[in-house]
């Protein structure tokens, strides 16, 4: 038992590390793409030769970066089959569809037009290449919903029912899978936070050229153009930040308990603002917070655009307590009460396997309709007691607490930047204000980092919300193995990490000493 | 056959047809292994670069290969992939390696410097092929593991596919895999002269002896694909017959007998290749040989699968249970997802095109080193 729960440990370590990885890399893929093409655009509409130059540096850095999102990508896709067995089989029929779709309408239009986008400036028209660029992005947001679509399927499982003959969920309703609220809503949320860093990358870098004095033109028309993709990313992240929250508190009420660390919920909740928890040890139930700033009703209005809704917090979640509108305190189910009915869905589930074996089919009938109607909970009857159903709150509390925070001074310092762009302010000439756009560049990353770390560590302890907790859906492996492995691939990444941001820097440096606006 | 049958034969002639693409455009890896030779700086760049406008293709039909895999035959993945767990990591590393090189390889500032990448490129260009034979070899020889799907009830040990303790490293180890394995790194290399042939213009000392490289690289794979044949035809192996698993020998013989259209369009595959290896080596204007060492190429890989799932063959055969053996019947997704699927499909002849008017365009002048020198992207 110590080394399943050493395997499930080191495998979540090393999912989470490829995914952390990817994750540095594929927003910038997501952002500069777009970017990338609407400066190709400007160059084919107006003809000025500059503006290749400039597509062509900012060019060079998306392609420098693109090779690390794909390499990382690869071993995300097949860690599920390596490290994750049992869940690839248990729900493979509904999550394998997106991964190969990602795969055939998106990969291949990535790496066949990226290949124009690089090679084909002499050898395809210019309309030809532009199409290209442009499908270049489409294609690198279409592999994000795929991808989304699937991730969000384990957070809100949905167009499926289990097939005990088999012991696997089956896809029942592929539109539902598709055009489920909260793959919607990641989908958004994750590429318009790829604009956001995308934008406040370029106008970090170009702030840097801007502080050399070099390439000042160049870098001013760039800050431009990431400033308004910026602009556009950071409003749609906020309103698709807010709807996911919406989504959360319905599909998932004990990972916005714990985003909040809040134990004990109200009606009219309030929302930190801005908090510190106290230690664990310390942590009383009715007043977890050493310090924060609420803002009165803040939580039920988030949710429900109302103030006087009723929030559960972790302890009422647990044991099933809720306020109703009219005042009074009622009892749904508990977690203990969804624990018996997960026990009693496996055991009918073994009954169905006995009955199956022995050939009674009347038998197989009742046993299957007895999972059938307990399924809803299934994942439950795994825990060992019904604390293991709440996240860790800490990391959950503080990745949601960071995100928002940077998320906001970004918001304002984008707003900011597009403006002086737009009125071609001479305060961009300012180096305190250039050394902000290139400090900003470590907050966007921060925020962008600390939204997966919340989105994943929250939803612990499932794989598959309710039906599947991590521990179960583990490949037979031993630990030491995974071990290794992850040290490898941690050695591996960083290593790339270290190379990919030195040719940047690199290359960055050395177009302080060339005009980026002649090309060759 | 009902639907579902029908699906399932649909979806593994799919995953055929991208296991083929697979091994063709393994030409990649091919060429990178050749830079272990010794070449000229401008012909290591002619070279690396020839190939690096076409790695992404092989990659992505990896990625592709495994999703659909995944997608159709989910008890594979999650058989193969956490059982034979160092086989595919290994592969995969490779791969993480060779995706940044092309990009890295002569870029100021990378640090660790070019040969290092080159290094990489190798790396990837000899165990992509050997592992990647690898692993399709056990689709004949079988594995050791066991699927038991009642254990995801059991709390103290849920994994329902256990696989013997070395995970893949005694599939790496038999010597009927690398068989095939190593057959494949030499067709790689044979295809990889032949790709240079086509797309490399100028270089004539080169070109001639790329034509030498395709006699050598195509006879040594013509060696080891011959007994590779003669050691798979007296193969015994499961077939699901009448509810249970019966050992058969020389199944894949029968299996080719029995749909002799396999063994016609395999034997078409066989002399297409022999035809590019021999004129390619000997006719020194011909510079097609790529595209008929692709078709043969191609053709006999469909038909390796085939023969390895159709018939009730079983394609992943448990060495320690044959109860456990995997077919397409007990593997496959359910009819649902089969169908959405097979719906999707209905745009790989249109992704196909666009990847066909693509490299028409690129490939349209053969790659010259004035071309990469004045290429700001070159690699």
């Amino acid at each position: 038992m110590n080394d399943l729960m050493s395997v499930v440990d080191w495998s979540r370590a090393q999912f989470a590390l490829t995914a952390m990885y990817h994750w540095l890399f594929v927003p910038l893929t997501i952002g500069l793409s777009v970017i990338v093409a609407i400066m190709e655009t400007i160059y084919v509409r107006t003809g000025k030769e500059r503006w290749k130059g400039i597509t062509k540096f900012w060019m060079t850095l998306f392609g420098i970066n693109f090779a690390c999102g794909v390499a990382t990508g690869l071993i995300l896709e097949f860690e599920f089959g390596t490290n994750w067995s049992n869940y690839s089989w248990f729900v493979g029929d509904i999550f394998g569809a997106p991964l190969a779709i990602e795969g055939l309408l998106a990969f291949f239009m990535e790496a066949t037009f990226v290949a124009v986008m690089f090679f084909g400036w002499k050898k395809v028209s210019k309309g030809f290449h532009l199409l290209s660029t442009w499908l270049v992005a489409l294609g690198v947001s279409l592999s994000a919903l795929w991808i989304l679509i699937a991730n969000a399927w384990m957070q809100s499982p949905v167009g499926m029912e289990f097939d005990p003959a088999q012991m696997r969920n089956i896809m029942s309703d592929f539109w539902a899978v598709v055009l489920n609220p909260v793959a919607i809503n990641k989908f958004f949320h994750a590429v318009f936070s790829g604009w956001t860093l995308a934008g406040v990358y370029v106008i970090g870098v170009s702030s840097w050229l801007l502080l050399r004095k070099r390439n000042v033109e160049a870098a001013k028309s760039s800050i431009q153009i990431g400033a308004y993709v910026g602009v556009i990313g950071i409003l749609m992240t906020f309103m698709t930040g807010h709807g996911s929250a919406v989504e959360v508190s319905r599909v998932q009420p004990m990972k916005l308990a714990a985003m909040e660390g809040v134990y004990n919920g109200s009606v009219g909740q309030d929302l930190v603002a801005f908090g510190i928890l106290k230690p664990e040890s310390e942590r009383t139930q009715d007043d977890p917070m050493l310090f924060s700033i609420d803002l009165p009703k803040g939580l039920s209005y988030m949710i429900d655009l109302k103030g006087d809704s009723f929030v559960p917090g972790i302890n009422d979640l647990i044991s099933g307590r809720s306020i109703t509108s009219a005042g009074d305190t009622v009892y749904g189910l508990s977690y203990a009460d969804k624990r018996e009915i997960g026990l009693t869905a496996q055991q009918a589930l073994r009954d169905y396997a006995a009955a199956k074996e022995s050939g009674d089919h009347k038998a197989m009938e009742n046993a299957a309709k007895v999972v059938a109607d307990n399924f809803a909970y299934f994942g439950y009857g795994y825990l060992e007691n019904v604390e293991d159903a709440v996240p860790p709150v800490g990391i959950t509390f503080y990745s949601f607490h960071i995100m928002v925070l940077t998320g906001g001074l970004l918001f304002v310092f984008l707003l900011f930047i597009a403006y002086l762009a737009y009125r071609k302010s001479a305060l961009l000439e300012k180096s305190w204000l250039q050394l902000l756009g290139i400090i900003s560049i470590a907050v966007v990353w921060i925020c962008s980092q600390s939204g997966w770390v919340l989105a994943e560590v929250g939803r612990q302890p499932w794989i598959i919300q309710d039906l599947m907790p991590t521990g179960v859906a583990i490949s037979d492996i031993p630990a030491s193995s995974v071990q290794l492995t992850f040290w490898i691939f941690a050695a591996l990444f960083t290593a790339l990490l270290i190379a990919e941001i030195s040719i940047m820097l690199r290359y960055i440096g050395n177009a302080s000493k060339s005009n980026i606006e002649k090309h060759d | 056959m009902n639907t579902l049958e029908m699906l399932q034969s649909y979806w593994w002639l799919l995953i055929a047809v991208l296991g083929a693409a697979l091994v063709f455009l393994l030409f990649v890896q091919g060429g990178q292994s050749m830079l272990f030779g010794k070449y000229s700086i401008e012909e290591r760049q002619l070279m690396v670069n020839s190939l690096g406008r076409k790695w992404e293709f092989t990659f992505t039909t990896l990625v592709v290969f495994g999703g659909a895999f995944f997608a159709s035959f989910p008890l594979f993945y999650s058989t193969s992939f956490g059982g034979a767990y160092w086989l595919w990591m290994l592969i995969l590393l490779s791969f993480v390696l060779q995706a940044v090189s092309y990009e890295f390889r002569r870029k100021k500032g990378n640090i660790y410097g070019t040969c290092v990448y080159d290094g990489f490129l190798m790396f990837n260009g000899l165990f992509g092929c050997v592992l990647l034979g690898v692993a399709v070899g056990t689709l004949f020889f079988g594995g050791e593991f066991t699927v038991s799907k009642t254990n995801i009830l059991d709390f103290g040990s849920p994994v329902i596919s256990q696989w013997a303790s070395t995970h893949g490293l005694e599939a790496i180890a038999y010597w009927k895999n690398l068989l095939l394995g190593f057959a494949i790194f030499f067709l790689a290399r044979t295809m990889a002269s032949l790709y240079f042939i086509n797309n490399i213009g100028g270089a004539k000392s080169f070109i001639s002896r790329m034509r030498k490289s395709v006699l050598v690289n195509g006879l040594i794979f013509a060696c080891l694909f011959v007994a590779f044949l003669v050691v798979l035809l007296i193969q015994p192996g499961y077939r699901y017959f009448a509810g249970q698993f019966v050992l058969e020998n020389n199944i894949y013989l029968h299996n080719l007998l029995g749909m002799w259209w396999l063994a016609l369009i395999m034997l078409i595959g066989v002399v297409a290749v022999l035809y590019a290896v021999f004129r390619g080596a000997l006719d020194n204007k011909w510079q097609s040989g790529i595209w008929f060492a692709g078709f043969g190429v191609a053709a006999v890989v469909v038909v390796l699968f085939l023969i390895a799932g159709y018939a009730d063959t079983a394609y992943l055969p448990s060495v320690t249970d044959p109860s456990s053996s995997l077919t397409i019947a007990n593997s496959s997704s359910s009819i649902f997802t089969l169908k959405v699927m097979s719906w999707v499909s209905v745009l790989v002849p249109f992704v196909l095109a666009y990847i066909a008017y693509t490299w028409y365009k690129i490939n349209a002048k053969p790659l010259t080193g004035k071309e990469i020198e004045n290429d700001g992207h070159a690699y």
